[in-house]
């Protein structure tokens, strides 16, 4: 049933809002004027733009967009794919940072990209460059079964007082913050410069736990503990505290040695907690303490939506459960609960057999917007694992989201499995990549594509980075694939055992000697092979991998090749 | 390199190196680098007539948190001049972490010091300068309202 487009449940700008960032993107205008006309060079019109989220790549300029804490509205992935459309080549591409890339962009277009953006209270400020990026939240927040308390309402303040900080726009690297408000941490908190965490302490006060110094790159590192508890109204004072003392004191002599997880990793988190305190000791109780006020007025605007009561279990599901056997494991794996009974959330997988993992074309955007306001309160989440998520989808509908996301390509039973895998651009778009990543996942994907074998098989989740910077997070992926250039060839090294999963987070540990690019599959498959031999009853990969150690998957992988 | 300040230039001081003035601490100018340590100024601050502060390459920011610990913390109130890479694009930035006078040797700088203040009506963070942020601006009205 088609309704009328409700309201949205999340942050709506206000004229103070789309004032800054009409501004800017006034500012940028200008900026890139001066550019053409060679007021500017290139060196010193870098950060300008990269704090404008444009990049120049292998080929063109890249424009990135935030999607703050991966929260959209129908109406805004419409403009998206009208963007696409317009100034690009008709799709974009979903990131590990729930933000959306377009690859083609013109340096004269951006301004007016940009402009069109701020139609709809969107930007892409602060998605590149040294400063404060993008902040990301959990996928499922606001629905989650398991959440204490939605972690955007944070994000959001954590975004407006990160846009445009006098003090924090040139910082000795870039710095990345997540936010989880449930105890199955799906932000990947350990791994960021800076992670949050919301939990109840004894006394029955909800509070965070800042993680700091977490990282991927070419040194992974798992985030340590700063502080257990801070109280939820000091959150802006203790980051403001935090960066100071890294802008002050972190590593500017060396880009690779740059990151906040560096200068934690050389003083030890012992004197970062020292000097992180006393720094907070004078900022406390000041100017940035958060009002009563001012945390409600941003609270209410996201207090979950008045879904309708729905049948908690429908004849129509259970009877196509029986009938389809795709559409039986697509609701094991694509579907979660919903803290309101009736309801579930679905993910939309961007990640059918043999296409560029996270990628959509202006007409799936647009599909998907029609499903989200038809089915899902036009509201829409970006997960860090490249997919799109349908946050409020009643039980009933879920056969008829099936068939049309079925017909969008996006229907893929595989989310968490095998081929729902996280890939970086790569050679084939970036400056920075020693090695294709798309191509690789694309032969991996198209060799497990039958979904019963991978139900099989189980929660598998492959990474792969086309360079030691690690945008595919391969470090954490239970399966991790690095390219490698090796005098001029594209070798591939496998490791395994990485986690990203709260409590269990690990950086992967690297399996032998690099393959070559023809070789991934195989490998793959040797390794898959030599789990399902290993494996007892219910155990995932990772446990199998936990429990027998690399040395079967080495000899199965080299005995083989 | 041509000094600029929104309220015409101000009296001149030599400033001293920040070790040499460490020797004669009575002498009202000085001049910092971005790892000096603004807090030994802190018995000072009420003597000192101007604070320079280095940026050695533009992107390197650690100068606008000495600017901020210098007028937020410490309480200074004399002149605080950026020196180095400062190009009119960072100018907002470093009005709003308390500086008021700039040396710069890029062409057009003076007419975007005049119009830095004019960039942007609206701030999300408190930092050294007059502007309320949008937080307090939006709590202030609903406060209003309610009354």
């Amino acid at each position: 049933m088609r309704c009328a487009m409700p309201d949205t449940h999340f942050y709506k700008y206000d004229d103070y809002d789309r004032t800054l960032v009409s501004q800017r993107v006034d500012q940028f205008r200008d900026q890139v004027r001066r550019r053409l006309a060679g007021e500017l060079t290139e060196e010193q019109f870098k950060p300008l733009r990269l704090h404008n989220g444009l990049y120049l790549q292998l080929h063109a300029y890249m424009l990135r967009i935030a999607i703050p804490y991966g929260t959209l509205s129908s109406r805004q992935l419409r403009k998206l794919a009208d963007i696409s459309r317009r100034y690009d080549r008709g799709y974009g591409h979903f990131t590990t940072r729930q933000n959306l890339q377009l690859n083609w962009i013109k340096l004269e277009d951006a301004p007016d990209a940009l402009a069109a953006l701020a139609e709809v209270d969107m930007h892409a400020m602060q998605t590149s460059g040294n400063c404060i990026r993008n902040v990301t939240a959990d996928h499922y927040a606001g629905a989650a079964i398991d959440e204490i308390e939605d972690p955007r309402i944070w994000a959001e303040i954590v975004r407006q007082w990160s846009t445009l900080h006098p003090e924090f726009t040139f910082l000795p690297r870039k710095f990345k913050i997540a936010i989880t408000g449930s105890p199955n941490d799906r932000a990947a908190v350990r791994v960021h410069d800076i992670g949050l965490r919301l939990w109840r302490n004894e006394q029955g006060e909800i509070g965070f736990e800042v993680i700091v110094g977490g990282g991927l790159g070419r040194t992974p590192m798992i985030g340590k503990t700063l502080r257990e508890f801070l109280p939820k109204d000091e959150l802006l004072a203790y980051l403001e505290s935090t960066l100071r003392v890294y802008n002050r004191y972190g590593r500017r002599d060396n880009l690779y040695k740059a990151r906040i997880k560096i200068l934690v990793h050389e003083v030890g988190v012992e004197t970062m907690r020292e000097e992180v305190e006393a720094e907070y000791a004078a900022n406390r109780d000041g100017a940035l303490k958060l009002p009563a006020g001012t945390i409600e007025a941003v609270a209410r605007q996201f207090a979950p939506p008045d879904l309708p009561p729905r049948p908690a279990t429908s004849g129509l599901v259970e009877a196509q459960r029986l009938s389809d056997p795709d559409f039986a494991l697509w609701l094991k794996s694509n579907v979660a609960p919903h803290r309101v009974p009736g309801y579930a959330i679905v993910t939309a997988s961007l990640k059918p057999a043999g296409a560029p993992p996270g990628d959509a074309s202006a007409a799936q955007m647009e599909g998907v917007a029609d499903i989200a306001e038809a089915y899902s309160q036009a509201e829409l989440r970006v997960s860090h694992e490249q997919n799109l998520i349908f946050p409020h989808v009643a039980v009933e509908d879920l056969p008829r989201v099936y068939r049309e996301l079925a017909v969008l390509g996006f229907a893929e039973a595989n989310v968490g499995k095998i081929t729902d895998i996280i890939a970086c651009p790569g050679l084939d778009y970036c400056a920075l990549a020693n090695a294709r990543s798309i191509p690789v996942a694309q032969r991996i994907s198209n060799h497990f594509a039958s979904l019963a074998r991978q139900h099989d098989i189980g929660d598998l989740k492959i990474k792969i980075s086309g360079c030691i910077n690690a945008c595919g997070h391969h470090h954490v992926g239970h399966i991790g694939i690095l390219g490698v250039d090796k005098n001029g060839v594209e070798l591939y090294q496998i490791s395994l055992g990485g986690d990203v999963d709260f409590g269990r987070t690990a950086i992967g540990t690297i399996l032998g000697p690099a393959v070559t690019a023809d070789k991934v599959v195989e490998t793959v498959d040797a390794i898959v092979a030599t789990y399902l031999d290993a494996r007892e009853d219910g155990e995932r990969f990772v446990e199998t991998y936990r429990r027998i150690g690399p040395q079967p998957f080495k000899e199965n992988v080299y005995g083989s090749l | 390199m041509a000094l600029y300040s929104e309220a015409g230039l101000p009296a001149s001081y030599v400033a001293l190196p920040f070790a040499d003035w460490k020797a004669r601490p009575e002498w009202p100018a000085v001049s910092l680098a971005n790892t000096d340590p603004v807090e030994d100024l802190a018995p000072h601050v009420g003597r000192l007539r101007l604070i320079v502060l280095d940026f050695p390459r533009f992107s390197d920011g650690r100068a606008y948190s000495q600017a901020r610990l210098l007028r937020g913390r410490l309480g200074y109130r004399g002149e605080l001049r950026a020196t180095g890479g400062v190009l009119q694009d960072q100018i907002a930035f470093m009005l709003r972490c308390g500086f008021d006078s700039f040396e710069s040797e890029q062409p057009g700088f003076g007419e975007a010091l005049a119009r830095a203040r004019t960039l942007f009506s609206v701030v999300y963070q408190p930092a050294e300068d007059d502007q309320v942020p949008a937080s307090l601006r939006r709590l202030e009205q609903a406060n209003a309202a309610a009354s």
